[in-house]
């Protein structure tokens, strides 16, 4: 067969068109815009100046809101990990025929919008919420618990969008991995944990690092559950972006943490995958 | 050895196991003899895979006890069974070295680091793969995979090796080969081997026992060649080789030959066995290779054989050998598989048949 070289760029090039016109246009938007001056009043002065990015590190109060993103993202990997896994072990292990109703069951709440799935927790974790109501009812509290907004209610909220991604990641990698070598190491004298041990961690690596890191990247990002969900002081790099620019439209300022972030983000993900992804994924194909 | 064999170093009695409304194994009785190599063989789902596992402590019967060494197993765990399994897809663990592979089972044995280097360096020779320890499993080939898993198995001295359909992921050519090494290896080690499989020539070139199998039941037991020349059900002579099939009736005995009437007529004489009586309905089986074909003219008719005339239908070649089709004036057909080196018949030839009453054997009708 003649080998066209221009055919594989002729059939990408509706999903390359998109993504540049709608993400690295954007994006370069947004860079330049962060060298600009803002106008006391009136339209910002284009410029190419490093005042924003100064203003970032002038005191502590800007980095502490990155490093508090960074330590609520590792929390939620660590919390999404732990309760992901198991019920995707489940899944795995699980010989029920009902297999993909369950794993459908994991799909279902993003059918459901992500900001009503945050806010319901209001209605759950709130003064007069359930688990308040139900506590007081029962005669187990005298006044209620303030659950909400603080850091648990985030995490809390967190958990909820990003533990399916989680699973299905870990489950993708379990599923890959053949039952007879279970059998195989419990035959040579393996217990079910050691079996788990020496051949279903290491073999799901791909999946748990994958996961790991998609839930990362999502939580540093993200904005509506420390918005919805937190306090004042909970407040995540996202909320601070979206307050300069939607609420003192201070845009080279925004574009600045913006791009702050973006980097830092890009310095993680490409250390994680050097050190971590890739190498495992290599791993298991060998 | 200079121990006594223990006759029944594996028992299984009144197996039954279920899979919900499905009987797998059905009230299997079996003692396996210490050394030997018994093949499991049979049609896939005639449970032969499933008894296998019971062994191996995969899957729990559900009615009837399992012994080893006398030892009733059901409520052993796997782990602590000492049995050395392969699988038909190798199960190597991918993500460990050869060595790691070989070693596995010894980690968990309390054998001392210097012991288990030795063993492994040991059990890579047997297989024939010397110095591959540090390589990875998909660095390897299928063949060489499996003696791999071979030598995974063997390395902990287990007390019954469980092969399950271990050539079939195999290309013809490999499978030979390795079906020598396995015999080789077992012999070489006197390790009790239970092997199962689909393949009648495996079965019948490896096995000291074969056990056939069908819908969960034993049909029957006995060495390669009582299973292939004195078979005692139809499904049996049916599925080892290329049998002739034809219903008649005993008509009377002379001598030691008993006398067969079958449906166009034709009387046959087989050997007496003592088994059938005057007037009892009965199949008579005949091996496609016992035959041998005369070109009419020049058949003279040996009082001592069983001969019938027809019409070559259909040939074909199968390298060594020539397999016909030859038709009877009644229509029906009769395989026959003959060497190269007697006469090559053309389709449409007349030609006299004869075979051997000693090849000719008689089985119930079945219902």
């Amino acid at each position: 067969m003649q080998e066209k070289p221009w055919k594989p760029w002729a059939l990408l090039s509706p999903s390359l068109s998109a993504v540049f016109l709608l993400l690295v246009v954007p994006v370069c938007f947004i860079v330049v815009y962060s060298f600009w001056l803002r106008a006391p009043s009136g339209a910002d002065i284009p410029a190419f100046q490093f005042g924003n990015y100064a203003k970032f590190f002038e005191d502590f109060f800007y980095p502490s809101i990155l490093i508090r993103t960074i330590r609520v993202a590792l929390e939620t990997v660590i919390l999404c990990l732990v309760m992901g896994y198991i019920p995707a072990y489940f899944f795995y292990r699980s010989e029920s025929r009902h297999k993909s109703i369950l794993l459908l069951l994991i799909m279902l709440p993003f059918w459901i919008s992500f900001i009503i799935r945050t806010l319901s927790w209001i209605n759950i974790l709130g003064d007069s919420g359930l688990i308040n109501y139900l506590l007081i009812e029962m005669g187990i509290l005298n006044e209620p618990l303030s659950m909400l907004y603080n850091e648990g209610a985030v995490l809390m909220g967190l958990l909820q969008y990003l533990l399916p991604f989680m699973i299905l990641n870990v489950y993708v990698s379990l599923d890959g991995i053949d039952k007879s070598l279970l059998e195989a190491a419990r035959s040579l004298g393996c217990t079910e944990w050691q079996a788990f041990k020496e051949v279903v961690l290491p073999l799901s690596m791909p999946g748990v690092s994958a996961g790991c890191l998609l839930v990362f990247v999502l939580t540093a990002g993200t904005y509506l559950p420390p918005m919805i969900l937190g306090g004042p002081g909970n407040d995540m790099i996202a909320n601070l972006i979206f307050k300069r620019i939607i609420g003192t439209l201070d845009w080279p300022f925004g574009s600045a943490i913006s791009v702050i972030l973006l980097v830092l983000l890009g310095i993680i993900v490409f250390t994680y995958n050097r050190y971590l992804g890739i190498n495992q994924i290599f791993k298991t194909l060998q | 050895m200079t121990q006594e064999r223990n006759p029944r170093l594996v028992r299984f009695e009144g197996i039954v196991k279920r899979f919900g409304t499905v009987t797998a194994v059905e009230k299997m009785d079996l003692d396996i003899a210490e050394g030997t190599l018994v093949t499991l063989l049979g049609p896939s789902g005639c449970g032969k895979t499933t008894l296998l596992r019971m062994i191996a402590g995969l899957e729990d019967p559900t009615e009837g006890d399992i012994y080893i060494k006398g030892e009733r197993i059901n409520d052993i765990p796997i782990h602590k069974r000492n049995l050395g399994m392969i699988f038909q897809n190798y199960a190597l663990f991918p993500h460990k070295t050869i060595f790691d592979n070989v070693a596995f089972g010894l980690k968990y044995r309390n054998v001392n680091k210097a012991e288990v280097e030795k063993k492994v360096t040991q059990a890579l020779e047997m297989v024939r793969l010397p110095g591959v320890e540090k390589r990875m499993p998909a660095q390897l080939s299928g063949g060489q995979q499996q003696r791999i898993a071979l030598a995974r198995a063997i390395v902990i001295e287990p007390d019954v090796l469980l092969m399950d359909e271990p050539l079939s992921a195999l290309d013809e050519n490999l499978r030979e080969e390795m079906r020598r090494e396995v015999d080789n290896l077992q012999q070489m080690l006197g390790v009790t081997t239970i092997f199962v499989t689909h393949d009648q020539r495996e079965a019948l070139s490896m096995s000291d026992k074969i056990v056939v199998m069908k819908d969960g039941k034993k049909l029957q037991e006995g060495t390669p060649d009582e299973v292939y020349n004195q078979p005692n059900n139809h499904f049996v002579a049916d599925f080892l080789g290329h049998s002739n099939f034809a219903e008649g009736e005993v008509v009377g005995k002379e001598n030691r030959f008993v006398k067969v009437r079958l449906k166009d007529g034709t009387i046959f004489r087989v050997e007496d066995t003592g088994r059938f009586q005057e007037g009892e309905p009965v199949e008579l089986v005949v091996r496609a290779q016992k035959f041998d074909a005369f070109r009419q003219e020049e058949f003279t008719p040996d009082p001592e054989m069983n001969y019938f005339e027809g019409k070559i239908r259909d040939r074909s070649y199968m390298g060594g050998e020539v397999s016909y089709f030859v038709e009877l004036p009644d229509g029906t057909e009769v395989h026959i598989i003959s060497m190269m080196r007697t006469r090559i018949y053309e389709v449409g030839d007349s030609v006299s048949v004869q075979v051997a009453p000693r090849h000719c054997h008689l089985l119930p009708i079945e219902t």
